[in-house]
């Protein structure tokens, strides 16, 4: 019996799809599980855990949190970077911030909770914090010394153009300090919840300030990597963090110095991506050799 | 070395290496899809799926055996999403909701892979590794088939044959992608990547909170996404997750391999119709335009302007600290010129300007390479309009490659032009008239770009996203589903009806008038005509999204 030419194609196209779902969809990827238990490649095959008095402690490729249960700093320990995934460094949720360079105008509403902090307010409250638990100065441009984003709805008189008539430091409210007194000779005000400013014709001017275009804290500090998990922080964050950490575990500083240099990996070849210093990693050998008091 | 030397050490080394590969490499592509031989595993497989190797197929055939290769493999792969609770490996995950594995379906045969879904919180392993990984295998061999077909109706005459489809479906995978695969995942296991059916091991962190470490057999589908420019991470967070892309030295070596075979394929064409000098023409205008985008993304990303980079220092969010800023917007615009959209840093987060540079690569048309096959027969066509404005200047047919392009050439030629920007605009439209664009998570231009991205990734079969929409809807999944299918297929259809009626023709021998498409001359205008219709396209979209936010 002839099948009709388009049965033949289709059956054709199934029968092709079967042989290489068996080909590429079985054995190629089960013959790679099967090589990842050659030794020495078995570790890396399977994350590379990392084991304490025989207890899996984490993977050195996989951030973490060093924070305690209200979710504080543990201040003995290295900090990672902030992450978006999940509630911080969750694999089962890998996610990064996805908030855009202009992002800083908050979303104020009157239960704290329900606010929703804009990229640059998150970034001013990180680098305040950062600054109070190392001792530095957290300031940044573009941020009020209370930790939000420095931003103004200006309203003019012709909507664009013409004479400013009001001015609101829209992620500031109650009980706050305007981060400037008066724009244009217009005196701000603080923001009142549940309020949008720009649907009402404010123009969005973030203020630079005068905070040091080198900030102390730095740049990875205040940022969410793109997975969520990144288990390094720059050799410039680390560095930020020794006098504080040797403090809590009595350690000399330059004793922790030389386990950073330790756990920082280098450019690959010399010229491939930039150094990393391995969180995880530095924070299990601190607990081996200053174990915290 | 500061952090910008390094940057564009990164770039020459790759640089570098495409060029020493180009010819051994693309003569090895050759003899694959012009050889003779079966070899005994081939000759199994035809047997299996019951087809004669040595039958010729014209157009039509050939066309109609990729389209029911490709209505199979939706229907088969939306069949295992639905009922992966039934099958081993399914971590427990309950069946895909239907708009979603319709879209997913479509995404990975389309080699788009556009995902609304978090891989880690989704898609089982046996899902991953029998269904979505084997198209990204199957719908890369397809689009260097076509491409093949393509390059065949150039240099064939008086025939309306074009070869067979699963000779080469079955040679492009067997010879070509998968013993890359091999090798490659085992480099990448090597730097890290993990390879395992383990379901995920909970751990106790040092501050006594808990986390579990997730497993899956992810190299060996991280290395075919890159090398079949497919893009479709195996987590949410795509190759910026350290499982997926472990070390400085891997993400090297997957940008590598998602350049390879796009760079490689216009050697193919130049020793199909027997002139090399051609195929360098092409990969130059491949080049030129790659070269220019890659440095402005690095460029505009290591500026860091904008509100939020300038008060962090950086352009820092969404970045890895191992890749940084340099290596990551490498990445970006590697990903975004071919067809990948595989990530290693979140482009929703990228200065506005940095973060237009991938939309334009993807409205370019992706022929710069492009994604395997649908770069070179993306470029092809560029070649042949170039050649049709340039005849017009001076009242000559156009000829390329010995085949006149006559009106039906040229109809065909300027169909395939118009698909995605007619898919592109009015997909972004109808979500705005809709209200559908409400689920972005920025406002203002920052939303538009938000839209136009999703829609563009999907209408040229990138996969890449601006992440911050909400795409799980009903409305979205379809939409941009419709998008992905009309996008991939009806330039396809198109692509080889133009294959069919160049094969039938006669060769006419170069003369006088035969405009030289060698020279620096030519690559040139085909650069011109390129950006030139881009701009006319879609100027306008990009002024009221990243223009407006970045200028």
């Amino acid at each position: 019996m002839r099948l009709p030419n388009w049965f033949a194609q289709h059956l054709a196209a199934l029968r092709a799809l079967l042989v290489f779902t068996v080909l590429l969809g079985l054995a190629y990827p089960l013959a790679l599980v099967a090589a990842g238990r050659i030794p020495g490649l078995a570790d890396k095959a399977d994350g590379s855990l990392l084991t304490v008095d025989g207890r899996t402690v984490g993977s050195s490729l996989i951030g973490q949190s060093f924070t305690d249960a209200d979710g504080n700093p543990v201040p003995r320990y290295f900090q990672s970077r902030p992450s978006a995934s999940g509630d911080g460094y969750d694999p089962t949720a890998t996610a990064a911030s996805n908030l855009g360079p202009e992002s800083v105008v908050d979303t104020l509403a009157a239960d704290p909770e329900e606010s929703t902090p804009s990229l640059l307010t998150q970034v001013c409250a990180r680098s305040k914090a950062v600054g109070e638990l190392d001792g530095v100065d957290g300031r940044r441009p573009y941020c009020t010394v209370d930790g939000v984003g420095a931003v103004l709805a200006v309203f003019r008189a012709d909507g664009l153009t013409g004479a400013v008539t009001r001015v609101v430091s829209v992620n500031q409210v109650a009980p706050a300090t305007p981060f400037i007194t008066s724009y244009e000779g217009v005196p701000v005000e603080l923001a009142r919840p549940g309020e949008d400013y720009l649907a009402a014709g404010g123009l969005v001017t973030p203020i630079r300030g005068n905070a040091p275009a080198d900030p102390a804290v730095p740049a990875d500090a205040v940022t969410a990597s793109g997975s969520g998990l990144d288990p390094h922080i720059s050799p410039a964050y680390a560095e930020l963090q020794v006098n504080r950490v040797a403090r809590e575990r009595d350690a000399d500083p330059m004793a922790v110095r030389r386990l950073v240099e330790e756990h920082t990996s280098g450019r690959s070849l010399g010229f491939m991506g930039e150094p990393g210093v391995d969180v995880l990693e530095l924070n299990l050998a601190l607990d081996r050799e200053f174990p915290a008091g | 070395m500061t952090m910008t030397t390094a940057g564009v050490l990164f770039i020459l080394s790759l640089g570098v290496a495409l060029v020493a590969v180009h010819k051994p490499f693309g003569d090895y592509l050759y003899r694959v899809v012009s050889g003779t031989r079966h070899s005994r595993v081939e000759q199994g497989v035809y047997r299996l799926v019951g087809v004669n190797p040595a039958a010729e197929q014209a157009w039509g055939v050939y066309a109609r055996s990729v389209l029911a290769f490709s209505a199979v493999s939706i229907l088969f792969l939306y069949g295992f999403m639905r009922m992966q609770n039934h099958l081993w490996l399914s971590l427990g995950f309950d069946p895909v909701v239907s708009h979603g594995a319709w879209n997913t379906a479509v995404s990975f045969v389309t080699n788009t892979n556009w995902q609304w879904y978090s891989g880690e919180s989704t898609m089982g392993h046996l899902v991953q590794m029998a269904g979505l990984a084997v198209q990204n295998f199957v719908s890369a061999a397809v689009g260097i088939a076509v491409a093949v077909a393509l390059v065949r109706g150039f240099a064939r005459s008086r025939t309306g044959e074009l070869g067979n489809f699963w000779v080469d479906l079955t040679r492009i995978t067997l010879r070509i992608l998968l013993p890359i695969s091999v090798l490659g995942a085992l480099a990448l296991m090597i730097g890290g990547a993990v390879q395992n059916l383990s379901a995920g091991t909970e751990v106790t962190t040092l501050t006594g909170g808990t986390q579990t470490i997730t497993g899956g057999p992810v190299a060996s589908q991280e290395v075919i996404k890159e090398l079949g420019t497919n893009g479709g991470g195996f987590y949410n967070a795509n190759s910026s997750h350290p499982f997926e892309n472990p070390t400085t030295w891997t993400n090297w070596l997957e940008i590598f391999l998602i350049l390879l075979i796009p760079f490689s394929l216009p050697r193919v064409f130049g020793r199909m119709v027997g002139q090399v000098r051609q195929g360098y023409a092409i990969v130059a205008v491949m080049a030129v335009l790659a070269i220019a985008s890659i440095t402005l993304t690095n460029v505009f990303e290591l500026a860091g302007n904008g509100t939020v980079p300038q008060a962090v220092g950086a352009a820092l969010e969404g970045k890895e600290v191992r890749f940084d800023v340099s290596n990551s917007a490498t990445f970006a615009a590697s990903t975004t010129l071919t067809s990948t959209g595989a990530v290693n840093s979140f482009h929703d987060s990228y200065t506005a300007l940095g973060g237009m540079m991938p939309l334009v690569n993807m409205m370019l048309g992706e022929v710069a390479p492009g994604g395997v096959g649908a770069g070179l027969y993306g470029l092809l066509i560029l070649a042949l309009i170039t050649v049709f404005v340039a005849g017009l200047m001076v009242g000559r047919t156009p000829e390329y490659v010995g085949k006149k392009i006559g009106s039906r050439e040229i109809k065909l030629a300027s169909l395939y032009f118009l698909i995605t920007p007619a898919l592109v605009l009015i997909g972004s439209a109808a979500a705005f008239a809709t209200g559908n664009n409400s689920t972005a998570l920025n406002v203002g231009p920052h939303g538009l770009s938000e839209v136009l991205y999703a829609f563009t990734s999907a209408s040229n079969n990138n996969g890449s996203a601006f992440a911050g929409i909400t795409v799980s809807t009903p409305w979205w999944n379809t939409a941009l589903g419709l998008c992905m299918l009309l996008g991939r297929f009806l330039p396809i259809i198109l692509v080889l009806a133009l294959a069919g009626s160049l094969a039938r023709q006669q060769p006419t021998p170069a003369s006088e008038g035969t405009l030289p498409t060698h020279r620096p001359l030519f690559v040139g205008m085909v650069v011109g005509v390129t950006v030139i219709l881009v701009a006319l396209t879609f100027l306008p979209a990009l002024a009221l999204g990243p223009l407006a936010e970045g200028l």
